[in-house]
């Protein structure tokens, strides 16, 4: 034991000095490339001097987007009509729309597809409800640091992070032994003697499983929205104000028409971070008790139960979905940046 | 890192070809690699066999992490001093899944640790998995027939086991017992009406038994021993092995019965959750907290393998006299002889160079198995030939009893050896829902029988 612990530890640094002078070559590499490039670029001239332009700025970013995103993209769908099951699979072979009809049809996945929906509708509009709210409220306030950092700070915290902390917020200990869970606690203290184990009750859980996504979005919403109220010119607001309008009609005929842009925005924004909620729901109860959503499963069938067919028919599912509201979110982005 | 990969590959594809040629045309002068070999001598003598590598580095990958890893790279510490070849050990704890991401990305280690024979198989499957050498092979005498069986695939060996765990285990207080006058069962009738009376002493949350499912993705595998062992136990060896290859579904008769005894005894209200509640905190607690309760006499039993004695907080004495110890589960029915529930792994090769096969065979060697059992205990090997008065840890001595003995009706870990679809998916995911939402057993065996893979 102890002769061979020198000789690891020595390995691992050279391993590790190995791989440092590795990166340092890559890197250099990588600008000597650029600087070659460039230095080409700049000395020609003429006829060929924008498609060049256009070849040298556009191409490494086609060319990722291509190795990172569109291959991938073809390759799951081509997956998802195989009837492949694991990794490496020698003798796999195509069986059609067999995996979406079984997505469709599965009692469990429906249930998982109609959870996730109910994801959908729900957090995006609690999530920007909660913020606007915050926002209005802070609109005119002096002293707006402290409650807008404390909105503001789940944001900055990373999903499996936020599902650790309230998973001990959620904590169920038998009520006749000392409590450590907040919830149940308040319950118990509140009068309610005997409250349900929170995490496997459904569907109170998935409930409260969304309550942890509008924690950490409702900041992000309140953030993008204050910045828009702030932006409505104080005449309009003042001028509004002497013709009669006052608190909810003020904020319901003049303001939301005035952010609406920067509303939809942020919906369509959240909804697309919702439906692919993954890292709450794995971390908390990895979809059991009645909680998956689609990214879960999809994740569940490609690596952990061997059904990567099906999870790849899931996960086109879930691309398919995602596809309306991004085109809806940058037709919004494009036609507020015209307005501008 | 790649190329040169590639060029030691194609190196030693160049020397097998100039191996068959010189073989071919007879001239007897014999392979490079004979002249090579240097003579190992004193305390080395003994790695002679594996010699003749020097500077080559062998990749492992498994699931074990340290404490447990480093146990094992001290265990081939002498090996790699003496033959000059470095192996090199990483683990995952999402193990599972990452070997079937590195060896379809091209990027397998030379060697793999699999704990599951259904993963093996699928290992297999994808083309990636290299024969054993001829001397691994040749130490098959050192295991069981059944352990062999589970290292094969279609009838040809694959990987050889390495280390056991004893699955078949009911942990327990023996100062708690002896307070109350409790004895050590030996039948199952024995153990249900030891239950039966402690559940009456009990008072509060202590309970009888304990027990808990959580375990991350994993969550509910260790519902599935509890039945395991009960089909085992009850059905005996062909129904158990019917079970796995589907032959018997779970809605089967065999398989129900089955279930209503394990309903009537770790699902029974009167019987668990002690120290935690009611029957589904069985469902939300860890398998790793699982049996702390019983160190506050809350609990009076837990069904836990052998590898459980690492959950226990520093300084739990182990043994018949000490804080906890383990009894012999009791089978069901007295016509299975023996049943004994395991799990193991196996060492699996995705390279079949000199060196990863000098690494496998020594691996698969006895000398190996004592040289671990040496390092640390909490270690059993699957291993026949190791020296038994190695052990020093009782739970050691007691699992490797019934591991080593012949005549007991050795089975592996059922879900284990069930495609992943069913073993590490749906049976999961049912138990779960057994246990967590009081799913029917009907419902329950339904929702796993669909969820068998068709092709």
């Amino acid at each position: 034991m102890a002769t061979s612990t020198p000789l690891l530890a020595s390995s691992a640094l050279g391993q590790a000095a190995s791989t440092l002078l590795g990166v340092i070559e890559a890197i250099g590499g990588f600008i000597a490339i650029l600087l070659i490039v460039f230095f080409i670029a700049g000395r020609v001239t003429g006829r060929l001097q924008k498609p060049l332009a256009i070849l040298i700025t556009l191409g490494p970013a086609l060319l990722l987007v291509v190795i990172g995103l569109v291959i991938p993209a073809i390759e799951t769908i081509n997956l998802s009509f195989k009837n492949q099951q694991f990794l490496g699979q020698l003798d796999t072979k195509y069986v059609g729309f067999k995996n979406y009809t079984y997505a469709f049809g599965d009692s469990y996945t429906q249930h998982t597809i109609l959870r996730t929906l109910l994801w959908l509708l729900i957090v995006p509009a609690l999530s920007v409800g909660v913020g606007l709210l915050a926002s209005l409220l802070m609109d005119r306030m002096t002293h707006t640091g402290l409650p807008k950092t404390l909105i503001f700070l789940p944001t900055a915290i990373s999903f499996v992070g936020a599902a650790v902390i309230w998973s001990y917020v959620y904590n169920y200990v038998d009520p006749r032994n000392p409590q450590t869970g907040l919830l149940s606690e308040v319950a118990i203290k509140l009068g309610w003697h005997n409250p349900p184990n929170w995490l496997i009750t459904a569907p109170l859980n998935t409930f409260l499983e969304m309550v942890i996504m509008i924690w950490i979005q409702a900041g992000f919403a309140m953030v993008v929205l204050g910045a828009a109220l702030k932006s409505i010119p104080d005449e309009v607001i003042e001028s509004a104000r002497l013709d009669g309008a006052e608190g909810f009609k003020l904020f319901r005929t003049i303001q939301i028409p005035m952010i609406r842009n920067t509303l939809i925005v942020v919906i369509t924004t959240v909804m697309i971070t919702t439906l692919k909620v993954f890292d709450i729901v794995f971390t908390i109860n990895n979809g059991n008790f009645s909680t998956d959503v689609l990214a879960r499963q999809m994740y569940a069938d490609m690596f952990v139960t061997s059904q990567v067919s099906r999870g790849a028919a899931l996960a086109v599912i879930i691309f398919v979905c995602v596809i309306p509201i991004m085109y809806f979110n940058i037709r919004q982005l494009r036609s507020e940046r015209e307005i501008r | 890192m790649k190329n040169h990969k590639r060029l030691l590959g194609i190196a030693a594809s160049g020397a097998a070809l100039a191996t068959v040629a010189a073989c071919s045309s007879g001239s007897g002068g014999g392979g490079s690699t004979a002249t090579n070999i240097p003579t190992l001598t004193g305390d080395c003598a003994k790695y002679q066999a594996y010699a003749g590598y020097s500077g080559k580095t062998v990749t492992l990958f498994g699931s074990i992490l340290s404490p447990e890893s480093d146990s094992l790279n001290s265990s081939w510490a002498d090996f790699s001093k003496c033959t000059g070849i470095t192996i090199q050990y990483s683990g995952s704890n999402t193990f599972e899944s990452d070997l079937p991401v590195k060896v379809n990305g091209g990027n397998a280690p030379d060697l793999a640790i699999i704990p599951q024979p259904g993963l093996l198989q699928q290992m297999v499957q994808t083309g990636a998995v290299k024969k054993p050498p001829a001397q691994t092979v040749k130490n098959e005498d050192n295991w069981s027939a059944a352990w062999k069986s589970y290292g094969s695939v279609n009838g040809t060996f694959y990987a050889a086991p390495m280390s056991a765990n004893m699955k078949t285990l009911v942990w327990y207080s023996p100062k708690f017992f002896q307070d109350h006058g409790y004895t050590v069962p030996t039948t199952w009738a024995d153990l249900m009406s030891l239950s039966a009376k402690m559940a009456k002493d009990m008072t509060g949350t202590s309970k009888p038994w304990c027990g808990g499912i959580g375990s991350g993705t994993a969550s509910g595998w260790p519902a599935t021993d509890w039945l395991e062992e009960i089909v085992l136990s009850s059905q005996g060896g062909q129904v158990y092995d019917d079970w796995i290859s589907h032959k018997v579904k779970f809605s089967d008769p065999q398989i129900q019965q089955a279930m209503q005894t394990v309903q009537g005894w770790m699902l029974n209200p009167a019987w668990v959750n002690g120290g935690y509640g009611g029957v589904k905190t069985i469902a939300t607690t860890t398998f790793q907290n699982a049996g702390l309760p019983i160190l506050k006499n809350q609990c009076g039993m837990l069904q836990q393998a052998s590898f459980y004695e690492a959950q226990w907080p520093k300084g739990t004495k182990v043994g018949p006299d000490g804080d906890v110890f383990a009894f012999y589960l009791p089978p069901v029915s007295s016509s299975v002889t023996t049943p004994v529930e395991g799990g193991g792994e196996f060492v699996t090769a995705f390279a079949d160079d000199g060196a990863t096969q000098a690494v496998q065979n020594y691996l698969s060697s006895p000398e190996w198995a004592d040289s671990r059992i040496k390092v640390a205990p909490g270690w059993v090997s699957a291993n026949e030939k190791v020296d038994q008065s190695l052990y020093t840890d009782p739970i050691d001595k007691l699992s490797a009893k019934y591991l080593a003995d012949p005549n007991a009706t050795f089975r592996f870990d059922a879900s284990d050896a069930m495609p992943a679809a069913v073993g590490s998916g749906a049976e999961w995911k049912a138990m779960v829902d057994w246990f967590g939402s009081g799913k029917s057993i009907k419902d329950v065996a339904a929702e796993i029988d669909a969820a068998w893979p068709t092709s």
